[in-house]
């Protein structure tokens, strides 16, 4: 094969474009549940993104990367061209980075998720035909693309209406907080932790030695050395008499504000184990086929492959997405401790576990869904329902918004290269 | 550049209202001031105490339309959105009363005659206590939305609502002894006055009535 070292070269600088995108426009909707609520400052939020993103990206990333990598296309058809399938790879990043890059400009609400699939399914028909796509996986994307949000909706309808029930409508509510705030951050770490060990941690050198007896211990110490740091926060919060009426619900709040942090680090860890996969997806395709000098065999994700992911998501959160979240914190709100906790734990639950399963799910998707299933569960004062029509509308504009853009570059690249 | 999390959520009405209505019970508080200037026959300190009620109707009504605005329809929201907007209408319509009562008086130059003035005060103080009590209720309704509408902040309310029926029941007995004490002394009062002078009794007593009625409207929120 010619071209190799431009190819892997044209991989990682498309890649890191791509992961750029992502950063700068989506993060912002990830850690919008807890700098909306007033939880973190800017700079925490950034820090919190910047490790876990990353951390979401290396270790719980590997699976929706692989169906990014093969599940889409049916890569027999390419036997004979593997350089079509790599021109077509680095397309699909191109179109999906400009998307990001226009959508961000514009103020549009686009997912990542759903331009990538687009974008590789367009060049796919394009250079092959309809019958190169695996359609049938792409039906259960679609799938997932529905059931993730309604998945979140009643996760967080459950959720909120157990705070309800155990805490806000008691008549000692701070006292209760108090008690089963650590027991909420216990749950919410096991889960997360352990949905990683079980499925995606596969993917690296350690998961692959780990039984799931061992995964199980690991997580619930993990949950357990977090909620007893939680608990020493939580303690230390005292009574706001002056802002307080007689159910202390100020200072309730500022308990749940201890959530939020825990909150803000499962939602960027789930951000960064499935998006992250949308700009490494196609890169991972590409080494391998360079690699192994073959379209159908599967060479492992090298973790540095994922770690460029990572970086080039926290790039974008730097240096375009701190903007997004500066404006995202600078706007009231009616969005308090409590809900975001439940919205962004149902959130983040759904999302790492699509991760699991290697489904390419839209965050965005998944925390509107979450923020509904509060709403229904009497949680928000008001909630625009035509916004929210036009947030699961924009992903019908999305996909063949990349399918276009993927095919047009594809051509050009093709003209190029070949 | 944006971010459509943060644009989900519509304006929360219940600020707004809160203020809404802390206005209209400025204009209701108003009158108190307004009939002990007209009991001294201090028509320029009535003439300016009216001049005060009708800036706090305006304002109460500026609010009106803006909250309007605020609560589209296609909104989520815990409670209906036409309850809301009932319950709006009726806190509107105190301010308006008030503005009717202070109007009729100065427009007539109302005389409160001699014998019934101290209990004509008290009675209009037990009506604007009402509207505060209502105004006690509209308060809470930050910590209702805090806990969905549950629980044992509901029970906090109907505490308050059920004060406010007990001033509404007062000021229902005040109404008829003024009433009685008027009777008695009509005969010696030009007739055109006196006939006016009921008027203002009873538009003063709807005052309590209607703050009885936000007491009813928050209860019925709290029934969903």
């Amino acid at each position: 094969m010619e071209n190799e070292v431009l190819f892997l070269a044209l991989a990682t600088v498309f890649g890191l474009f791509a992961a750029w995108g992502i950063g700068a426009n989506d993060v912002a909707n990830a850690m919008s549940t807890s700098i909306g609520s007033r939880a973190l400052t800017i700079k925490q939020a950034l820090l919190i993104a910047g490790v876990f993103e990353f951390a979401g990206a290396v270790l719980a990333g590997g699976e929706v990367t692989a169906t990014i990598r093969k599940g889409i296309v049916d890569s027999t058809y390419f036997v004979g061209q593997p350089e079509i399938l790599i021109i077509g790879m680095l397309a699909s990043l191109l179109a999906t980075g400009s998307w990001l890059l226009i959508a961000s400009r514009k103020g549009w609400p686009v997912s990542t998720t759903h331009s990538i699939v687009g974008a590789i399914i367009g060049f796919t028909v394009v250079a092959v035909g309809f019958e190169s796509v695996k359609w049938g996986k792409v039906a259960v994307i679609a799938a997932s693309w529905v059931a993730s949000p309604v998945f979140s909706g009643i996760v967080a309808f459950l959720i909120f209406n157990s705070i309800a029930w155990l805490i806000l409508t008691r008549e000692d509510p701070l006292e209760r907080a108090r008690r089963y705030a650590p027991i909420y951050i216990f749950i919410t770490v096991f889960l997360i932790s352990l949905v990683t060990m079980l499925k995606g941690l596969k993917h690296i050198q350690i998961g692959q030695q780990l039984e799931s007896a061992e995964c199980y211990a690991i997580a619930t110490a993990c949950g357990v050395v977090v909620a007893v740091i939680g608990k020493f926060f939580i303690m230390r919060i005292k009574v706001d008499e002056k802002a307080d009426k007689e159910f202390h619900f100020h200072t309730v709040e500022r308990v749940f504000a201890v959530l939020m942090v825990v909150t803000a680090c499962s939602m960027a860890f789930a951000h960064g184990s499935n998006d992250v996969a949308n700009a490494i997806g196609p890169v991972a395709a590409v080494i391998s086929i360079v690699g192994t000098r073959s379209v159908t065999q599967a060479a492992p994700i090298p973790i540095w492959v994922l770690a460029l992911g990572g970086i080039g998501i926290v790039i974008g959160l730097g240096t375009y997405g701190r903007k997004v979240i500066a404006m995202v914190g600078s706007r009231i709100t009616p969005l308090t401790p409590s809900r975001g906790f439940a919205a962004g734990v149902a959130a983040s639950f759904t999302i790492v576990f699509a991760s699991g399963t290697g489904m390419p799910v839209s965050t965005t998707h998944a925390l509107v869904g979450a923020v509904l299933g509060v709403g229904m569960a009497r949680g928000f004062s008001a909630i625009d329902l035509r916004v929210v029509g036009r947030i699961f509308l924009s992903w019908i504009v999305t996909i063949p918004a990349g399918a276009i853009l993927s095919i047009i570059f594809f051509l050009i690249l093709r003209a190029a290269l070949t | 550049m944006s971010n459509y999390i943060s644009k989900i959520f519509g304006t929360s009405p219940v600020a707004p209202l809160q203020k809404h209505m802390t206005v209209c019970c400025a204009a209701t508080a108003e009158l108190t001031r307004f009939f002990e200037h007209a009991a001294a026959g201090d028509w320029a300190a009535v003439d300016e105490s009216r001049g005060q009620i009708v800036n706090w109707e305006q304002k109460a009504d500026d609010l009106k339309h803006e909250i309007r605005g605020n609560i589209p329809k296609n909104l989520l929201m815990p409670v209906p959105r036409a309850d809301l907007l009932d319950l709006l209408l009726v806190q509107d319509l105190m301010a308006n009363k008030a503005r009717e009562i202070s109007g009729l008086v100065v427009g007539r130059r109302i005389e409160i005659p001699q014998p019934i003035q101290e209990s004509f005060i008290a009675y209009v103080t037990r009506n604007a206590d009402a509207a505060e009590k209502a105004l006690e209720c509209v308060n809470e309704l930050d910590e209702l939305y805090e806990t969905g509408f549950r629980g044992a902040e509901v029970s906090v309310v109907e505490k308050l609502v059920h004060v406010l029926g007990t001033i509404e029941d007062e000021t229902d007995d005040m109404q008829s002894n003024i009433r009685n004490g008027l009777f008695d002394i009509e005969k010696d009062l030009p007739p055109v006055d006196v006939m006016f002078l009921y008027r203002v009794i009873e538009l003063i007593g709807e005052i309590g009535d209607l703050a009885e009625r936000i007491g009813h409207r928050l209860e019925l929120l709290l029934s969903h």
